[in-house]
């Protein structure tokens, strides 16, 4: 009956057997897993326990390094775990701690056997289920051995106390509640002379107090002690944890801890001691000017080091420092820049980040300038970290940083020359959002889109795509800026576009589109003398804008007219152009391409049957006609030419609900409204009524950028229907707009009121929302639109968890909690506010009971002062003094004076007392 | 606190993971993947630390192995330079000169010395001394154990032998 098992166990490769199998295998790595998978499926099931124990040894080596899923075995686990075997245990619990976790079916099963465990005599046994505990505690487990771990904190076995120690923190942060329970232990810990002791209740404590240092506070004195005493760097280095926490809540801690620190700096030989030291000094040690030239010395060395561990850490400190000290940085500028050819990636980022920290709307530029060229140099991976680090720096709250636009706006052109860049989304979205906040650089702006658009080369590198499409956008959408539309229109229309995707492809059809009908309209609607009366409205509306771009846009505009005369004669070739670069794409696979592309085509057919034809030749014949075109090309053109502004994330939640609108409606009954609305039957390509002019151009605007012919189409009918059924609209009126801090961005009402546009309503918004900084430089930062809410990041808040809260919530109600919980350990606790008085007598009891117990030996566990040594008494003072200082703060009583001094004289003797750091046996280097 | 700890060797082959923090099985191997693609593409004087997904990983190459252990932002790197070291040295003592064979064929073992070094993501035990002192005692206690069970599957192998007889 045992046969089968038996031979199993007999027969059953060990380990070692499998490990040397799959490192000689014949047969292919996974096919031989999956076989030694099968076998250890067999095993494990055998009664026999070793061959189990072994079966799982197995599993465990190839889930682990071979990363099979062993949950199966989660059973088997937990039946080599009963086994009264050290070995079995030891493979089960190596096994259990490697594969379970929160939604392992089997974890409630195991309580009784770690509690078993850790009740146990053999020290190695608790301290393995303890390892296990550690790994896979969950709520259920942590609450129901809470107890056990609670008597093993004060256990005698230093092996087991001190992991005893080490897996309290995890329980507490699965069970807060435990807290109540073990916490006035594991503060005794603290008091513990075993340095390894110490050290595991320094560790739990430099964790704890990462979440919520407030609640730790009151054990300041304790591990002020410890900082000032320990002879362990490991300890220390996590007492400084502790304090680089604690220390800027409370500005009197800080006094009392920022000399200590700054001993052990000069003292220390060991580096790692030395950078923490350093690291607790600059960031939670700032503003003690001593202590901060004295890091910054350190760093410095660091930072020459020839090690590339301490120039790493050394860069990574000082851009700790850079966010208060930045004065810092500039003194270690040569440094810096020198490591940016490290040959070292992890440096070189490190060192552009202090660079980038640098950087203010004073030397932007210069530092730009370097950056490019280090970019130029470099290989591309760290290219494009530059180019990224100096975008985003420069974007940095709507370009704060940035005077002079037009210098920024051509080093955007120039990055995305260089050959390794990569960033051309990025850079797309800064030249568009640039031309739409920024009113006076879109001269430059359209400069440098020709620019990049003209060049042939730049259509071949893929990454730029996005570039050229924002190029192109801006070229079409700012095209009265240009010097020569006519040159654009050939680079928007050049053989080379076939290179880009469609997507791109469409939106260089869409600004020829624009091109073009800027081309017709100076040519025929301002050139031309028919401009009557009904056009004179808009015309001024867009006169007005060019003025109020400033004197540098309207000589630009001047410039149009005369350095390229657009003649009959261009606008025919132009026509040519068009017609001989769409035509193939008339039959474009991609639908966006096909459809702007026959848009544009029946423009140009349009405009040649009935435009120029008849004003090239014979004007008095049809000059009826040549007014019809005219018309078509005003209205085309003043839908394009309405500008285009950025619009905040919340516009349309600030639009107020008006009463009796009920937006749940069932609007069901639109459709009877729907029916009666009458198609306009004045003409077949219709661009709307001339009357309605403003509304439409207005309510294009709300299409996105690339607005095409026929949604102008489909908006006149909104208007239309819009002047019918005025009821079912968004009142709109000027109350709105003083309620808001931005008004709706395209507010068609708005619009039409006030017949000076869009600028009006920039400057509007600008004074508003542009922060008070007035920058006095000699050049005028050009005014940037904002909007407050759109542009600040959306900034998730973030809610601590509730566990963690319920756990400080813990501590603090042991810490600070009224006296009936913790009648002897109030030593450790610092005056909260609501101890006042008490404080002072509560000290001297302590003292006494103190004096008392020196010499008493470990009589009870619950008593915390039974570690008494000779050096009891000078920290006694130390401590005393601590609460003096702090009883300062409760009541400013004059008989407490003389005593307080005194008591700070003693305490300052252990600092002057050379720190025996000297005879420290140097553990870590 | 540390999150894991990893043993790759140079040819990406892991030798040993150790996690400390909770990662599932599909996650293990991800960032085994992300690391080694990362740590063992480094030149040999570089600098032994990596920024990796908001944490810190400070690795260190003795010989043909890379032993890295992954730690939050604000820990102590030259400390955990430390702890690599010593580990090592403990491996070192425990072996006589450790190479990678050893680990290989005794992966068991290189787990257990390093669950008496860490604890919960912790330094548990500073001194080499005592950590070769408790693996040694538990070494004999598996052993006398291990003698049982051979003696005892011994008796019954020959019990089962006779009984077929």
């Amino acid at each position: 009956m045992s046969g089968p098992s038996l031979m199993d166990s007999l027969f059953q490769r060990t380990l070692e057997d499998l490990i040397k199998g799959l490192r000689q295998q014949l047969i292919g790595e996974q096919a031989f897993i999956s076989k030694a998978l099968e076998e250890i499926r067999k095993e494990i099931k055998s009664p026999d326990l070793s061959t189990k124990s072994t079966a799982l040894l197995k599993l465990c080596y190839l889930s682990n390094l071979h990363f099979h899923d062993m949950s199966f075995a989660a059973f088997h686990a937990l039946e080599v775990l009963s086994s009264p075997r050290f070995s079995h245990k030891k493979i089960a619990y190596h096994a259990i701690s490697l594969s379970f976790h929160d939604s392992t079916p089997v974890l409630l099963l195991i309580t009784n056997h770690l509690r078993k465990d850790l009740t146990s005599t053999n020290e190695f046994e608790v301290s393995l289920s303890l390892q296990c505990l550690s790994r896979i505690a969950n709520v259920d487990l942590a609450r129901d051995l809470t107890p056990e771990v609670f008597t093993l904190l004060s256990s005698n076995k230093l092996y087991v106390r001190k992991r005893a120690v080490a897996v309290v923190l995890r329980v507490f942060e699965k069970y807060p509640d435990s807290v109540r329970v073990c916490f006035k232990r594991l503060v005794e810990n603290l008091e513990n002379y075993d340095p390894q002791i110490l050290s595991a209740v320094v560790g739990v404590f430099s964790e704890l107090a990462c979440k919520d240092p407030r609640s730790y506070l009151p054990l300041a004195p304790e591990f002020y002690k410890i900082l000032v005493d320990s002879k362990s760097n490991w300890i220390s280095i996590k007492v400084l944890k502790i304090f680089a926490k604690l220390a800027p809540l409370e500005p009197r801690l800080a006094n009392r801890v920022v000399e200590p620190i700054c001993d052990l700096m000069r003292k220390t030989g060991a580096k790692s001691l030395l950078f923490e030291c350093v690291r607790t000094v600059v960031t939670s040690f700032s503003e003690y000017e001593s202590a901060v030239r004295l890091a910054v010395g350190k760093i410095r060395e660091f930072m020459v080091d020839e090690d590339p561990n301490l120039k790493y850490l050394g860069l990574h400190a000082l851009s700790i420092v850079a966010s208060k000290h930045l004065w810092v940085v500039s003194e270690n500028k040569e440094v810096v820049i020198k490591s940016l050819s490290d040959p070292d990636p992890n440096i070189k980022i490190e060192s552009l980040r202090l660079v980038m920290a640098m950087v203010s709307e004073h030397n932007v530029a210069e530092i730009s300038k370097v950056l490019v060229n280090y970019a130029l140099k470099s290989d591309p991976l760290f290219c494009n970290e530059i180019l990224g680090s100096i975008l985003s720096t420069c974007s940095r709250n709507v370009y704060e940083i940035i005077v002079d636009f037009d210098w920024y706006v051509s080093l955007l052109g120039e990055m995305s020359r260089i050959p390794h860049c990569q960033m051309g989304e990025e850079i797309e979205n800064q030249l568009v959002d640039i031309g739409l906040r920024v009113k006076d650089v879109r001269l430059e702006l359209v400069r440098v889109a020709r620019d990049l658009l003209i060049d042939p080369a730049l259509l071949g590198n893929s990454f730029l795509h996005r570039v050229l499409s924002a190029a192109a956008w801006v070229s079409g959408e700012y095209v009265e800026f240009s010097r020569n539309p006519l040159e654009l229109m050939e680079a928007l229309l050049q053989p080379r576009t076939s290179l880009l995707p469609p997507s791109i492809m469409a939106i260089y059809i869409q600004s020829a589109f624009k091109v073009l009908v800027f081309c017709l309209h100076t040519c025929f609607v301002r050139g031309g003398s028919t401009a009557g009366v009904s056009a004179s409205a808009s015309y001024e509306s867009f006169d007005d804008l060019s003025v109020e771009n400033g004197a540098g846009s309207t000589v630009a505009h001047g410039q149009t007219c005369t350095s390229a005369p657009i003649t009959n004669e261009s606008i025919v070739n132009l026509l040519k152009l068009v017609e001989l670069a769409l035509s193939p794409l008339l039959g474009s696979h991609d639908v966006e391409v096909q459809e702007r592309a026959r848009n544009l085509l029946g423009f140009v057919d349009l405009i040649k049957l009935e435009a120029l034809n008849s004003s090239g030749q014979e004007e008095n014949d049809s000059e009826q006609k040549g007014v019809e075109a005219t018309k078509i090309i005003r209205l085309v053109h003043d839908a394009f030419s309405k500008e285009l502004g950025p619009v905040s994330l919340s516009a349309q939640g600030k639009v107020p609900v008006p009463d009796g609108l009920t937006l749940n409606e069932n609007l069901g009954d639109l459709e009877t409204i729907c029916s009666d609305i009458e198609l306009p039957s004045s003409n077949t390509f219709s661009f709307g009524y001339p009357s309605e002019e403003k509304d439409v151009s207005s309510f294009s605007n709300l299409q996105i950028k690339e607005d095409s012919g026929q949604s102008n189409e489909s908006t006149s009918l909104l208007a239309e229907h819009r002047k019918r059924h005025g009821l079912y609209y968004l009142p709109s009126g000027k109350s709105e707009v003083i309620s808001n801090d931005y008004p709706p961005a395209n507010d068609p009402a708005l619009q039409g009121d006030n017949n000076d546009t869009a600028s009006d309503l920039v400057k509007l918004t600008a004074e508003s929302l542009v922060p008070k900084r007035k920058p006095n430089h000699s050049k005028p930062r050009p005014v940037v639109v904002k909007l407050d809410e759109a542009d600040e990041k959306p900034v998730a808040v973030k809610h601590p968890e509730s566990r963690d809260d319920s756990l400080s919530g813990a501590v603090r109600d042991i810490l600070f909690g009224s006296e009936d919980i913790l009648p002897t350990s109030s030593r450790s606790n610092l005056p909260s506010s609501n101890r006042k008085g008490k404080e002072k007598q509560h000290m001297i009891t302590q003292v006494e009971s103190k004096e008392n117990v020196v010499g008493d030996g470990n009589s009870s566990s619950r008593r915390r002062k039974d570690h008494s040594h000779g050096k009891e008494r000078r920290h006694r003072k130390k401590n005393a003094e601590e609460r003096n200082e702090t009883d300062r703060k409760e009541k400013e009583s004059s008989s407490n004076h003389p005593r307080r001094q005194k008591s700070r004289q003693r305490a300052e003797e252990p600092l002057k007392v050379p720190p025996q750091t000297s005879v420290i046996p140097d553990f870590l280097l | 606190m540390i999150h894991f700890v990893l043993l790759i060797s140079r040819q990406g082959k892991v030798r040993l993971t150790k996690w400390y923090s909770a990662y599932s099985q599909k996650e293990r191997t991800k960032v085994i993947r992300e690391l080694s693609g990362l740590i063992l593409t480094r030149g040999p004087k570089l600098c032994n630390f990596v920024e990796w997904r908001g944490l810190r990983v400070v690795y260190k190459r003795y010989a043909s192995l890379y032993f890295c252990m992954c730690i939050d932002e604000d820990d102590n790197e030259l400390e955990i330079l430390e702890i690599i070291h010593h580990y090592v040295e403990v491996l070192d003592r425990y072996f006589g000169s450790v190479c990678e064979l050893d680990l290989i064929y005794n992966f068991h073992k290189a787990y257990f010395i390093l669950d008496e070094l860490l604890i919960a993501g912790e330094l548990q035990e500073p001194s080499k001394r005592t950590v070769a002192r408790l693996v040694a005692a538990q070494d004999s206690l598996v052993e006398t154990a291990k003698e049982q069970t051979s003696s005892i599957t011994n008796i019954i192998a020959q019990a089962a032998n006779t009984a077929s007889l």
